[in-house]
């Protein structure tokens, strides 16, 4: 021990051991607390496998929805989720583009809109997409439509998730 | 800096009184452990408290994953317990921690028994102290059922069948208890309703009063 004048005094030093003493007992009891509860951000996400769509033959030139079931595990229970997909073949190239908006995340139609009838129309607030995804311009959509990753196994297509484009 | 956010509150709605009302008391020496080692008896009711209070968080954080259900109610406990992280260790400090309070909270009642607190002034803490007692082990019968398994299930069916022997009135405070003539989905969702808002919001008022006594009334002298 030094001889100067730390100024601690005994009730400062009994505070500071309290305190710290009963923040690391309070710590040890909220801890394993908290892990649960934000246990779902550290959980790994299931995405990576591709799923059954259609077979390539039901694809034209023209975009036409088809519907893609998947499982999701969720918590408990493995939900069986449905969601739209559009597809199209442009060339060789299968397109498979996701009808969630990507302004407020609406529900978009090919040909929705009478005065566009080659692009995606969103009802909501009038967004539109080219055929590709691409969206218009001058409308509210920021970025283009979500676009699946496809595979064609034994001339059926499958598709990941989608990713958005570019 | 904490000073400074403290001073800066302080100067404005004046916290420090609020505070040192509910800090600053006296302990006599003959409840002081550091005084006389036997006087840790006096910690009995404090460590109930302590273990309530960890009931209660556990059981706010337990609520995230658990669904009152017959269908998803054991799958959800299950789920909980081994694919969340330190989910054993949660529904263990509330499985266990619901054990200890009761001990914690019987050594308490014998040590008020035994140096004879409950007298004149203080009967009517005692009388909170009842309730209290009442509403924990209303709080881990209706608990028991919630894994919805063979051991809650029945434990249940006991219970119920206790119930019905009340003369007079025994089957309608069955059927009111089991929310059905059945135990079924009713029973749970009634039970986990009680478990959850009816017994703690009591069991928090209960206990409120009894602190705010003590705080009237002292501490009970030495022997």
């Amino acid at each position: 021990m030094s001889e100067k004048n730390h100024n601690v005094s005994r009730r400062q030093f009994l505070t500071y051991t309290l305190m710290g003493v009963g923040g690391f007992m309070g710590a040890a009891m909220v801890m394993p607390m908290v892990r649960f509860a934000v246990d779902p951000i550290l959980q790994a996400d299931a995405a990576g496998d591709k799923n059954e769509l259609t077979p390539l033959s039901d694809l034209t030139e023209e975009p036409q929805p088809f519907s893609l079931t998947y499982e999701v595990e969720d918590g408990w229970v493995t939900q069986t989720m449905e969601d739209t997909v559009w597809a199209y073949l442009s060339g060789d190239e299968v397109i498979a583009l996701s009808p969630t908006c990507t302004h407020l995340g609406c529900t978009v139609n090919f040909g929705g809109d009478e005065n566009n009838p080659e692009q995606f129309f969103c009802p909501c607030h009038f967004g539109r997409f080219e055929i590709d995804g691409t969206n218009v311009p001058g409308t509210p959509p920021t970025e283009p439509l979500h676009r699946y990753d496809t595979e064609i196994r034994d001339g059926v297509i499958y598709v990941g998730r989608p990713q958005p484009q570019q | 800096m904490l000073q400074r956010i403290y001073d800066w509150i302080d100067d404005r709605i004046d916290i420090t009184p609020i505070w040192r009302d509910i800090a600053d008391h006296e302990v006599p020496e003959h409840v002081n452990p550091g005084h006389h080692f036997s006087a840790f008896v006096y910690c009995f009711g404090g460590l109930t408290f302590f273990t309530v209070v960890i009931q209660i968080l556990s059981g706010m954080f337990l609520t995230m994953y658990y669904v009152p259900d017959i269908v998803n109610a054991h799958a959800s406990v299950e789920y909980l317990q081994s694919e969340v992280a330190f989910g054993m260790i949660v529904r263990g400090m509330h499985h266990w921690g619901a054990s200890v309070v009761i001990v914690m909270m019987f050594l308490h009642t014998l040590r008020v028994f035994f140096t004879g607190s409950y007298k004149k002034p203080r009967e009517i803490n005692w009388v909170v102290g009842v309730l209290i007692f009442f509403v924990i082990l209303a709080l881990g019968l209706t608990g028991y059922l919630l894994p919805w398994d063979m051991k809650a299930y029945f434990a249940t069916q006991v219970t119920l069948e206790i119930v019905a022997s009340v003369p007079v009135v025994g089957d309608t405070l069955e059927t009111l208890i089991a929310g059905g003539e059945v135990i079924g989905a009713q029973t749970l969702t009634r039970f986990f309703a009680i478990h959850v808002f009816f017994l703690p919001g009591a069991l928090l008022g209960l206990i409120a009063v009894h602190f705010i006594m003590i705080r009237r009334q002292g501490i009970s002298g030495p022997l």
